[in-house]
């Protein structure tokens, strides 16, 4: 469940950090976090890569992300088939053909921490992100760097590290290791016209 | 003493001393069967088994509340390994994490028996393709973080399928690992006890055990941490012993009380130990009768009963109330013809009760059927050989005289008893939408706060109460298995049309044989699934050296063992084809129920379709609506409390047509009676009270009660003037008895006491009134006494 909260986590992370540009010169976390927070809408295409260690081939997958703060995400995952992720006020729903499955967050804790880094970031909320992970700030605000290294047994377990990089108040990649060497790259592309 | 006399005394004490060996030995139940009915349907059958033996009758939820999440959980998990470790429970789920994965890992290692998209097809080298294709996509996607570590095991997906089948809608929601209430604020474990649902003794127990290892765990905490826990439980096992504790301590109380009160009164109108003494004679004997009788007829006397049983002191001792006040009078001749009779339209009164479906209702009837006989033949035949030469009572003739004289003062105003009529049965028609209460809980001893806890727990644990089922039956259980099978693929076709949300069936957890062999002989054997695979993977990114485990455990699925519910045992999934399937005296049945899309009401159409659906063979598959069902149940108990409450009625009228001979006369002993029901009726339902089946079966008892007041004063209107006092005097002490019984009764916690002793209370002081006032003027043989 903790990499279905991954998934979840590039998504949101995506959307919400593609934020709008605040003309101001961070020089720390709390700038650019404080940059983040003020996005309250983002609708972007994605693409995906997955390398699993007992596939000869990386998996690809693409579609669009859709972002309205404070708690509502969806991804639709478009190839190789139609899928959709939503979330919204704390419920998962994944629809893929006929079947919808419906989990409530709260029913799987270890997806709750991840859940809040992305509420924490989105609100600028730097102590509840630090309950979670331990943050590491890189690089500037033009080009920079978010490392987070999961702070509970639990997480750790599955997810080794989690980094997210951008220019400014735009998100480029989310790369997520696991603990068994697989490894998935998230990249945003562009904004998707409505 | 006489000969006859010492007769009479030998036969009593026998009698009684059987009578008590025989209650010695007799069963006392409290469960609540006594609500349920004896006559229904073989569906209605079914669920009433089910109800009182079936899994759903021994399954306790239990709900930790207070403190925090992690606290909870750790109680939880703590108390869970205690109680799996008492044999009073036979399984006990909380929803931790070993559980939850006890559960996929039985899953997964049975997933080519359980999965349905396991067929020849799909281990073809097409099928082959097209299934691992699949699960490639879903791989990329979200869900297949879900499926990753699964795949090299079952690249084709069974485990998806059968997750998606079972759906998540039923498991409780989980807080810090372990199962929760959804707004997380209450830790739920669901128990079972080993006790089946008819052993009170052995619920108890089991509740008890509950609440200790609870204390003992919550006590590791250290005082203050401990002090904000609760443990709150519900479930039938819960409810037995509560309406079994209520019901005993009621029964107790009620007796105590009504005979405390009804000694007080002859004490008060006698003024004599000896005298007080004897009348209690035959309200003993009654007492003892009854209890045999009942233990004799149904094999147990339930504790409704016994509470019942409270009227019939105020009812028994009226015998020898007559006795004693009017004892200077010629008693064989003169009283005891028409005590006689007064027993006769009382007998045919309770025997009314007799046929009735409740049991509650029908031990009533014989056991007041036997009281009443017994405590008139101990007034006839014994009492009369124990008065003494000399009884000092008080003498009631002045005041009887007293009476006499006011009766005959307001006796022109009778013309208002039809004003009173009218008003009550106009009461009656301003409430005619409203006089019924129709819920079925209207009967239960279960308090309402208790019923709404039970509610909530239950929504919590994702145990709704169900509405729409479909009943597969069979001798055997592979039939009914395989009928659930067979339904369950003609209900899939309603849900992708939309006319059902989803269904559920035992077939899901446990398959038929016959599937189950099917399902193994789609496999291939290893050498030929290796082939095929290779074929198969040819232009997909998995290299068939990495499925090395699926070919293995396709072949372990192959020539493996066939899952049975010996299998299941012990785990939740366990409990859920108990649950599903049933095993009744009339074979096995499979239970199926179904989930309505919107509003969770299946449309008339809906219900149309589903029947058609289900195919003309009505024992293969039947469409049960509970709701309906339980309408239905309780509508027919009313219909018959009101056909038996009128066969009563008609029995007393033609009994007294064949004994007096007089339809006047009759008339004007049962126009008070009808009067006193109407009234009584009217008062109830002025005071905003709903009648229940209880309400009609006190009707009932007003007449069969009242009867034997109008019964005194027609013969008193035909007696000589001096007796009149005397007459006056002793249907009051009698009526003050039974008032009193009765109206202890009103104040009970029971709604079925209760309901009962508010309608007889008021109604037999009506009729005593009411008949005195209808009857003839009293003592005309004698002209002059009177005015």
């Amino acid at each position: 469940m903790s990499r279905l909260a991954l998934a979840l986590i590039c998504a949101l992370a995506n959307a919400g950090l593609q934020a709008a540009a605040t003309a101001v010169a961070p020089s720390s976390l709390d700038q650019l976090l404080q940059l983040l927070a003020t996005r309250q809408h983002g609708h972007v295409s994605f693409t995906e890569v997955q390398e699993l260690h007992m596939l000869q081939r990386p998996l690809r997958s693409s579609g669009e992300l859709l972002y309205d703060a404070p708690d509502r995400l969806e991804k639709r995952t478009l190839l190789p088939r139609p899928e959709t992720l939503l979330l919204e006020h704390g419920v998962l729903r994944m629809q893929r053909g006929q079947h919808t499955r419906v989990l409530a967050l709260q029913d799987y804790p270890q997806v709750v921490p991840f859940v809040e880094s992305i509420r924490a970031t989105l609100a600028g909320d730097r102590a509840a992100l630090e309950h979670y992970f331990t943050v590491s700030f890189s690089g500037t605000l033009e080009h920079w760097t978010l490392e987070l290294v999961p702070l509970e047994a639990t997480l750790a377990r599955t997810v080794q590290q989690v980094r997210i990089s951008g220019e400014r108040d735009a998100i480029h990649t989310v790369e997520i290791r696991q603990s068994d060497g697989d490894a998935s790259v998230l990249t945003i592309g562009p904004t998707v016209e409505p | 003493m006489t000969q006859p006399r010492v007769a009479g005394t030998l036969v009593w004490a026998l009698l009684a001393l059987i009578a008590a060996v025989v209650a010695a030995r007799a069963t006392y139940t409290a469960d609540l069967s006594a609500f349920l009915p004896r006559q229904a349907s073989a569906t209605q059958r079914l669920l009433v088994e089910q109800l009182r033996e079936g899994p759903a009758a021994h399954l306790i939820i239990a709900a930790i509340g207070g403190a925090d999440a992690p606290t909870r959980a750790q109680v939880s998990t703590a108390l869970a390994a205690r109680l799996r470790a008492d044999p009073a429970f036979a399984s006990v789920n909380n929803g931790d994490a070993g559980e939850l994965q006890r559960d996929r890992d039985f899953l997964f290692a049975h997933r080519y028996l359980l999965s349905e998209a396991v067929t020849p097809q799909r281990f073809t080298v097409s099928g082959l393709h097209t299934a691992i294709g699949d699960s490639l996509d879903a791989l990329a996607s979200p869900a297949g973080l879900l499926l990753k570590d699964w795949f090299v095991r079952d690249p084709t997906g069974e485990m998806l399928a059968i997750i998606d089948s079972l759906g998540a809608e039923h498991a409780p929601h989980t807080a810090a690992g372990v199962w929760s209430s959804p707004d997380g604020k209450r830790a739920l474990l669901v128990l079972q006890t080993r006790a089946p649902g008819s052993d009170t003794d052995g619920q108890q127990a089991a509740c008890e055990a509950l609440q200790r290892a609870f204390t003992a765990t919550r006590s590791v905490l250290g005082p203050s941490r401990a002090a904000a826990l609760v443990l709150r439980m519900s479930g039938p096992p819960v409810f037995a012993v509560a309406s079994r504790t209520t019901i005993k301590s009621e029964v107790l109380r009620l007796s105590s009380i009504s005979s405390l009160c009804i000694a007080a009164l002859l004490l008060a109108v006698f003024r004599s130990l000896p005298a007080l003494i004897l009348t209690l004679v035959p309200v003993a004997s009654a007492a003892l009768a009854g209890v045999a009788a009942v233990a004799l007829c149904f094999g147990s006397v339930h504790g409704i009963t016994l509470g019942f049983g409270v009227t019939l002191i105020g009812e028994a001792v009226d015998y020898s109330i007559y006795l004693l006040i009017q004892r200077q009078g010629d008693f064989r001749r003169a009283l005891w013809p028409t005590i006689r009779l007064g027993v006769a339209t009382s007998v045919c009164g309770f025997a009314a009760l007799l046929p009735s479906a409740f049991t509650g209702l029908s031990q009533l009837g014989l056991y007041s059927i036997a009281g009443l006989i017994a405590a008139a033949a101990v007034t006839r035949f014994v009492l009369p050989g124990w008065l003494p030469q000399r009884l000092a009572i008080r003498d009631l003739a002045a005041t009887g005289a007293w009476l006499a004289v006011q009766l005959d003062r307001v006796r022109p105003a009778r013309v208002a008893l039809l004003v009173l009529a009218v008003g009550a049965a106009a009461v009656l028609y301003l409430h005619r939408g409203a006089l019924w209460n129709r819920e079925l809980a209207a009967l239960s001893p279960i308090p309402a706060p208790a019923l709404a806890l039970d509610e909530q727990l239950r929504t919590d644990a994702g145990a709704p109460d169900v509405r729409y089922v479909v009943v597969a039956s069979a001798p055997e259980r592979e039939g009914a298995l395989a009928a659930a099978q067979e339904l369950s693929a003609r209900l899939t076709r309603l849900v992708d049309s939309g006319v059902l949300r989803s269904f559920e069936s035992p077939t899901q957890y446990l398959p038929p044989l016959a599937v189950q062999r099917a399902r193994q002989a789609s496999l291939p054997p290893p050498a030929d699934l290796t082939a095929r695979l290779k074929e198969a993977l040819r232009d997909l990114p998995v290299d068939a050296g990495r499925l090395e485990p699926f070919v293995r455990d396709v072949e372990q699925a192959r020539t493996g063992p066939l899952l049975s519910s010996a299998d299941l045992e012990g785990s939740p999934l366990a409990r859920a084809v108990d649950a599903l399937l049933l095993h009744g005296s009339e074979g096995w049945s499979a239970l199926l129920p179904l989930a309505a899309p919107g509003s969770g009401e299946l449309s008339a159409e809906a219900v149309r379709q589903v029947r058609a659906a289900l195919g003309a063979d009505a024992a293969r598959g039947e469409l049960l609506d509970l709701k309906g069902e339980a309408d239905q149940l309780y509508s027919g108990y009313l219909r018959q409390a009101v056909r038996l409450a009128g066969a009563g009625l008609g029995a007393i009228v033609i009994l007294l047509l064949l004994a007096l001979h007089s339809p006047g006369r009759v008339a004007r002993i049962v126009a008070p009676l009808v009067l006193a029901v109407l009234c009584v009726a009217g008062l109830l339902v002025g005071f905003g009270q709903q009648l229940t089946i209880m309400h009609v079966v006190g009707m009932l008892l007003i007449v069969a009660v009242g009867s034997n007041y109008a019964l005194f004063f027609d013969r008193a209107s035909t007696q000589g003037a001096e007796q009149v006092p005397l007459t006056l005097a002793s249907l009051l002490v009698a009526n003050l008895a039974t008032v009193t019984a009765f109206g202890v009764l009103a104040c009970s916690r029971v709604p079925v006491l209760a309901n009962l002793g508010e309608t007889v209370a008021p109604g037999a002081l009506l009729a005593l009134v009411f008949s005195a006032l209808i009857a003839r003027p009293l003592g005309e043989s004698a002209p002059g006494a009177s005015t």
